[in-house]
């Protein structure tokens, strides 16, 4: 057994390394340093730099434009990614419907859409959970009834992030309300611009527009954005969770929130000394950095297995539990290492363009507004309790 | 990065599997526990030594079969698993790895070739109870004398100390530096008080009462370093004791979960059992990758590998002190008596946190040596 990288491994993360260094801008390396929400516009600009690298799709083959990396270069890539302050590439196009349309689509699909996610043409957003349906998701009601060559959908979505930026979303309908709860849902794939869509605003307790309602009233979908056959929704829905799961330890952004902690926490005077001084905080660091220490050989652990063609299975659950209670841990010390400096909410900085001349309060404006966004971390992508009860029953057979 | 163990550790731990399923039961093991101890005759170490295990751990340069921090990490995880009785760490590891750092030729042929011959067992008393946990902060003397050096003072639980041939003592010259002395069973001065610890292993107090040894009994009147990287490779096979010990407790209490009905239904099918059940096991998995991380640094240098070594204790300190709680809990009173076989592992997981630092040493030592940066 040994822990370290290859040579050849080291010498890609100073090729990812010298690549962020030359070619992410440095506006947006910025506003991603202070925590500040980017516009759609600079989310394209970023991902059409990485296109032009080849490096938007990590995960993609290289027959379909994927740089043909392996597991342990996407996970160093990611790390230097976060490290770097680059944006998170926007994941509903790239990481959650490109695997599902090159896995189940048919080659019109692939010929279609796949070239389209990789130029950044198409802003895609994901109509997954309902008002009725969140970690229970195959209880979706919204309902696509066949009109000749059309599917005629009504109900409403939510959670649908970024949905505001989207001309495409994919979308799970129920086409046969007969069936068996999985069995009666379908995957399709539709225009955001259809009329009978609308889309509003959910602002979320850190006062960000992160998250929409999306409802659909009459939207006549063409048959040929089904992906897959009628009926096998539900088996598209699992085998894109599974791929959202894949890196969900969020490592790379857990490693650069402690560094972003300690240097906090070095900056900030508590009772006339540095704050990381203070026994109580010091201690709490202390605990997250060895938290991070073995979430880290864990995740090393699942790359490895996926490296020899296994499956991610429990550990990819245990990962997303145990990231997101150190992000959240994390989030949660940055907020309080801040200290009255955490109360001004100053959101036209944070959301819009507004500009703040004092350093300290620019570095600070963040913190308790990240802290609260946070708290999805451990909600979202299936909850953890959801997640518990996937070990019990997959792994431990209870 | 490679996790996979070789063809030959495969088979390693095979083998140490079976025969902890052979020879450990929970019978075999209380007769074990109960019959006088026979230091190195014991059968079982006598099987030890015929499958290489004593050789294993020691390098080429010494004799040994130059086994790596994995390869020690598996057999720790086997005894583990089975409870193992024979003191293979304070016995044969600890005491054994400090000669072959520090003793000359003459002290390796008379007391380290003998001990990976299965021939007789040591032991390492480095332990004081001022102390506690620092190694350094001793107040055992030894005072270069014109026949050789005067041994003062006294060690706490130096396990092994009674079926030991020889054991060796830390002591602190008067240059301030540390020395590791060889003591022998008839020494004149020192006086043993024996016993069990609560987690079934033999060992005792020892007093030195102005002791005099020859100058040949001195291994080293610098040990400090050595000391460190000995107590460093103690850590990590500790770490991979719980593991194994760990792994146990948790597939016994799944078990017991299945079987138990109340309410008419197995207890496993309460969620809230099931989500207690999952929380064991995801400290369970983050205690593996710890474990790995401890055996895996060892050849690294010192400020590196403490750093880590502390880390990988601390974590593993508290993972099983969580599993050995829940494991009591959800096997409600049962898991209170002694014939409940887990409770056996809840003890060993719970008293693994006082052998070599306990969680909170460990964090102090991470706290103090804390990077600025990730």
């Amino acid at each position: 057994m040994k822990l370290n990288f290859t040579p050849e491994e080291q010498a890609f993360r100073q090729e990812v390394r010298r690549f962020l260094e030359h070619s992410l801008p440095e506006d947006i390396r910025e506003r991603v340093r202070l925590g500040r929400r980017l516009s759609a516009k600079d989310h394209i600009r970023w991902q059409n730099i990485l296109n032009d690298q080849g490096w938007l799709a990590p995960n993609w083959p290289k027959q379909h434009g994927g740089p043909g990396w392996g597991p342990v270069q996407r996970h160093i890539f990611d790390e230097e990614c976060a490290a770097a302050h680059a944006p998170t590439v926007v994941p509903f196009g790239i990481n959650m419907v490109a695997p599902v349309i090159m896995h189940f689509g048919n080659e019109e699909q692939q010929r279609h859409y796949l070239p389209r996610i990789l130029n950044n043409q198409d802003w895609w957003c994901q109509g997954y959970s309902e008002p009725g349906a969140g970690s229970d998701l195959a209880s979706v009601k919204t309902r696509a009834v066949r009109d000749g060559e059309h599917y005629v959908v009504t109900g409403q979505k939510t959670w649908t992030t970024l949905g505001q930026h989207a001309n495409m979303m994919f979308c799970l309908v129920r086409t046969d309300p007969d069936a068996k709860k999985q069995a009666g849902i379908s995957f399709l794939l539709i225009d955001m611009d259809s009329p009978g869509i609308t889309v509003r605003p959910i602002i979320t307790l850190d006062g960000a527009h992160e998250v929409n309602e999306v409802f659909l009233d009459q939207v006549r979908v063409p048959i040929e954005n089904r992906v897959g056959e009628e009926g096998q929704g539900w088996t598209c829905a699992k085998f894109l969770l599974t791929h959202e799961r894949t890196s969900i330890a969020g490592l790379g952004h857990a490693k650069q929130a402690l560094r972003h902690l300690k240097s906090l926490a070095a900056r900030l005077q508590h009772r006339g000394r540095p704050l990381i001084e203070s026994p109580s905080f010091r201690q709490r660091v202390v605990r997250a950095e060895i938290e991070l220490m073995a979430l880290e050989v864990t995740n090393l652990r699942v790359i490895a297995a996926t490296s020899e063609g296994c499956a991610p299975g429990a550990e990819s659950s245990l990962l997303k539990v145990r990231g997101s209670e150190l992000r959240q841990e994390l989030s949660d010390l940055t907020r309080r290492a801040l200290g009255p400096s955490a109360l001004p909410f100053l959101d036209d900085f944070l959301y819009g363009s507004g500009e703040l001349n004092d350093t300290h309060q620019a570095d600070s404006a963040a913190g308790a507004a990240q802290y609260f966004n946070r708290r999805k971390l451990s909600i979202y992508g299936g909850a953890n309790e959801i997640q518990k009860s996937i070990v019990a029953k997959t792994i431990l057979n209870m | 990065m490679d996790f996979s163990l070789s063809d030959e550790q495969r088979m390693l731990a095979d083998t140490l599997n079976r025969l902890g399923i052979d020879r450990v039961s929970p019978e075999q093991r209380r007769q074990m526990l109960e019959a006088p101890a026979k230091g190195a005759a014991s059968p079982l170490w006598q099987t030890f030594a015929d499958l290489g295990l004593l050789h294993m751990p020691f390098s080429e340069a010494v004799g040994g079969l130059g086994g790596e921090g994995t390869d020690l990490m598996l057999i720790m995880q086997a005894f583990g698993r089975c409870l193992s009785p024979e003191p293979y760490l304070a016995g044969l590891v600890l005491p054994g790895k400090l000669l072959a750092r520090l003793g000359d030729a003459e002290q390796q042929a008379r007391w380290l070739i003998p001990l990976l011959e299965g021939k007789h067992q040591l032991a390492l008393a480095w332990q004081e109870t001022l102390a506690r946990y620092d190694a350094h902060g001793i107040t055992t003397t030894a005072r270069r004398t014109n026949t050789g050096w005067e041994i003062e003072g006294s060690k706490q639980v130096v396990l092994n100390a009674a079926a030991a041939a020889g054991i060796l003592v830390t002591a602190r010259l008067d240059d301030g530096q540390l020395g590791v002395f060889i003591v022998q069973q008839g020494d004149v001065g020192v006086r043993y008080h024996d016993y069990l610890t609560i987690d079934d292993q033999p060992a005792s107090d020892m007093t030195f009462d102005t002791v005099n040894l020859p100058f040949e009994a001195c291994l080293s009147a610098n040990a400090g370093e050595a000391l460190d990287a000995t107590l460093a490779i103690g850590r990590a096979a500790l770490c991979a004791e719980a593991l194994g010990a760990m792994e146990v407790a948790c597939d016994q209490t799944l078990e017991y979960l299945k079987e138990r009905k109340q309410f008419g239904t197995p207890l496993a099918s309460f969620q809230s059992l099931q989500h207690r059940m999952v929380d064991m096991h995801l400290h369970l998995e983050q205690a593996r990758s710890m474990t790995i991380l401890a055996s895996t640094c060892l050849e690294q240098p010192a400020e590196g590998r403490d750093y880590r070594i502390a880390a990988a204790k601390a974590y593993c300190g508290e993972a099983a002190r969580f599993i050995a709680e829940q494991a009591i809990q959800l096997h409600g009173g049962m898991g209170m008596t002694e014939e409940c076989y887990v409770s056996h592992y809840a003890k060993r997981l719970i008293m693994f946190d006082h052998y070599l630092g306990d969680t909170d040493h460990h964090l102090e030592y991470v706290s103090e040596h804390l990077s600025a940066v990730a």
